[in-house]
């Protein structure tokens, strides 16, 4: 009975399947789906080298210091990144003072209560205060924007399918429009407020570009600041805001898969040796065999060893 | 417990013997992963997977319950509080990343457990009930799953929510109103998080107690084998304690050291870039894509594009929930006596296309939509359902099965002369009475 229900069943889903098949083969070729201008330009991220990377990525302090600086000159205008505190910059190098130095100066005030009225009011940011967006929140953000909403940067390389290097490409990947798109798509001309850039997912993103000439920032060690260095810099950076646990990460992986290795090697051991009596045809060699146990203990006995 | 010859418990120290006569878990224990459980001697290291699942079920719930120590699920907190995890709390990356990953590994051992009763027939007589509860377990794992997937509240833990709370408003007439029943709403909200973490938190416990079920149901007739033969007699069994304790000590090292690789090195490697941000009901993301361990079968949601008599979604769904449910059947769709796979050189063929069908399926369900993407899954998924329910019951009808080994101690000689009796049931073993 389940047999034939089941045959039933099974020829039910199987021909719905088919006819489906069918109808879209047809569909499919009488109305072949038009190319789009995103599949054929869109860029995968650049390959760039990062010191985070691979299984003994460590970041660069150096680097993170300078695309802290990026950030903070640059990209700090229209983007909070909420999840980050500036006590974390410590992990980067700076001392408590200059922590507090950099929360103190910084361009955009934390929202607060007046404490004697109780109202709202703003005040200068201390260690302890997350990086603030310059909005009070997105509809004052979209309305400076174009309608376009800047987005927190502090997850922003682990949202992004390439991490570092899609915002490195991001970064220094905007350019004219191609000719060619233009002739093969004319309607997919970049729209007005809207910038041409192929590693962005639609093409065309109302960022504006944001690293334009070299020396944009100058850099407190002396490093050339290059809008290829700028941009690589703060790609780094914003893969420590992300995540600030990497290198511990690494390390503790590492402790943890040599531990594992000799554990595994121990079990190994202990496995073909509790297997021996099992496997081998005739063993006394198996330590475990009661009666090669006695003997041990015999032999310990005539020598004098107390068992 | 399962043969005559199991060895009842014996307490060693006066202690154990007080406890033993007043309560007796000892014996319990004894005879269910102890000396007392004679198990076949042939077991190869694809037995080493249900003892993996137990591990990472025990890893899931204790991380679990130190995650909801930090956790909130307020729907404005849920995302914060999950980063806050990530970076305030003290080793907390580690709970989340070994939560996070351990789902994929707790789906990736127990998919090779269910191929390993695939490929052997630990689905026949007499172990139905215990296939079966392994499938309840499944997809109670499944559940929770997705509803612990739901909790981040990130971009795809929101539009999941929304499209597999969508399979039930395709049941014709109470489809819509049963869907805003169990959100609580007419879209993931407050109340349909508050309700996922709940029940995350309480169907581990359920699927402990059906593993509990599970292991009971498998002592009766004892683990099954790779040559698929009845244990004859003492000869053809060890105790699981040493001989497979140690061997599922060594399979499980193997299996953390990869493990590790991914919660230390590569722990977003399984996960969707989509995630990291923040839910918006307002923003739909450009592909919604459920975890790698439910593309099979989002693939075959996705393979029914045509109206047909019913409406293609009801379709996709009745195939999807079908395709799991089906399993339950196997024992009576597969007439075939032959547990191991090994002596049916048909059905071998059909086991191997099955195996590569849900390797494509599970491709497709993730890939991009093209012409070809949804031909391939249509054919694919016609295959999934044709092996079950048209292919396995004929192969096992006509099927000429290779002549089985005699005994599981015969197909384990190898054509030595004898064997030494295990560590313990020596007694009268050449070996010890020379050492005599």
């Amino acid at each position: 009975m389940v047999r034939i229900i089941g045959f039933f069943v099974g020829l039910g889903f199987v021909g719905v399947l088919l006819i489906s098949l069918v109808v879209n083969g047809i569909d499919a070729i009488q109305n072949p789906s038009p190319h789009t201008a995103e599949e054929e330009f869109h860029l995968k991220p650049k390959n760039v080298a990062f010191t985070h990377e691979g299984m003994f990525g460590k970041y660069n302090r150096e680097q993170l210091q300078r695309g802290f600086q990026v950030y903070k000159e640059v990209c700090a205008a229209c983007h909070g990144m909420k999840f980050v505190s500036f006590y974390q910059l410590s992990d980067l190098g700076y001392n408590e003072a200059e922590v507090k130095a950099i929360a103190n100066q910084w361009a955009i005030e934390v929202p607060d209560v007046n404490p004697e009225t109780g109202e709202a009011t703003t005040r200068k940011a201390l260690p302890s205060d997350r990086f603030p967006s310059p909005y009070a929140n997105e509809t004052a953000a979209r309305a400076a924007n174009n309608n376009a909403y800047p987005p927190d940067l502090s997850l922003i390389t682990e949202a992004r399918e390439g991490g570092a290097e899609y915002i490195y490409s991001l970064l220094t990947g905007y350019q004219q429009q191609p000719a060619e798109l233009l002739r093969k798509f004319p309607e997919a001309k970049t729209g007005q407020g809207l910038h041409y850039n192929p590693y962005f997912a639609n093409l065309n993103i109302a960022m504006p570009p944001p690293l334009t000439a070299d020396g944009q920032v100058t850099y407190a060690d002396g490093t050339k600041s290059t809008v290829d260095q700028m941009a690589k810099d703060v790609s780094a950076f914003l893969m420590w805001t992300a995540e600030p646990t990497l290198e511990n990460r690494h390390r503790a992986g590492w402790a943890t898969l040599i531990f594992l290795t000799i554990a595994t090697i121990l079990a190994y051991l202990a496995y073909r040796n509790i297997w021996a009596t099992a496997k081998r045809e005739v063993s006394i060699r198996g330590p475990l065999e009661p009666a090669f146990r006695e003997r041990m203990d015999e032999q310990k006995g005539e020598r004098g060893i107390a068992g | 417990m399962s043969f005559a010859w199991a060895k009842p418990y014996e307490p060693k120290s006066p202690f154990m013997k007080w406890v033993d006569e007043r309560l007796p878990v000892p014996r319990l224990v004894y005879g269910a992963v102890g000396g007392g459980y004679p198990v076949p001697r042939n077991l190869n290291f694809f037995w080493n997977f249900g003892f993996m699942a137990g591990f990472a079920l025990m890893v899931q719930i204790i991380t679990g319950i130190v995650l909801a120590m930090h956790y909130n699920s307020y729907a404005g907190a849920a995302f914060g509080s999950v980063e806050r995890i990530m970076r305030d709390v003290n080793a907390g990356w580690l709970l989340r990343y070994v939560h996070q990953n351990g789902a994929s590994f707790f789906f990736a051992v127990i998919y090779i457990h269910i191929f390993r009763g695939l490929y052997y027939g630990s689905y026949k007589a007499p172990r139905e009930v215990v296939w079966m509860l392994g499938l309840v377990i499944y997809l109670l794992m499944m559940a929770t799953a997705f509803m612990g997937y739901v909790l981040p509240w990130g971009q795809m833990s929101y539009w999941g929510a929304q499209v597999i709370t969508g399979f039930f408003s395709a049941i014709p007439l109470v489809g819509e109103p049963i869907r805003v029943w169990l959100l609580g709403g007419y879209a993931p909200d407050q109340a349909a998080l508050t309700r996922f973490f709940s029940l995350h938190y309480l169907l581990p416990f359920v699927i402990a107690g059906v593993t509990i079920l599970k292991i009971w149901a498998l002592h009766i007739p004892g683990s099954s084998n790779p040559t698929g033969v009845d244990v004859k007699d003492e000869k053809d069994t060890l105790p699981f304690h040493p001989f497979y304790t140690a061997k599922d000590g060594f399979g499980l090292g193997v299996a953390l050291i990869i493990f590790s690789l991914f919660i230390f090195f590569w722990p977003y490697s399984l996960g969707h870039p989509d995630n990291y941000i923040e839910a918006n009901p307002l923003v739909t993301p450009a592909h919604i894509v459920p975890e790698w361990y439910f593309w099979p079968f989002y693939a075959i949601l996705r393979a029914f594009t045509v109206d047909f008599i019913l409406p293609a979604k009801l379709w996709g769904v009745l195939a999807m929930f079908s395709s799991i449910l089906l399993l339950f059947f196997l024992t009576w769709l597969d007439r075939s006596p032959i547990r191991s796979t090994s002596y049916r050189p048909v059905y071998k063929i059909f086991f191997w296309i099955l195996v590569f069908d849900i390797a494509l399926l599970g491709y497709l369900g993730v890939a991009h939509i093209t012409p070809l993407t949804v031909a391939l899954s249509q054919v694919a998924a016609a295959y999934y359902f044709a092996h079950f329910l048209i292919i396995l019951p004929l192969v096992s009808k006509f099927e000429k099965p290779l002549p089985l080994p005699n005994s599981i101690t015969e197909s384990v000689l190898h054509g030595e002369k004898q064997e030494s009796a295990p560590f313990g049931l020596a007694k009268t073993s050449p070996a010890v009475t020379a050492v005599e």
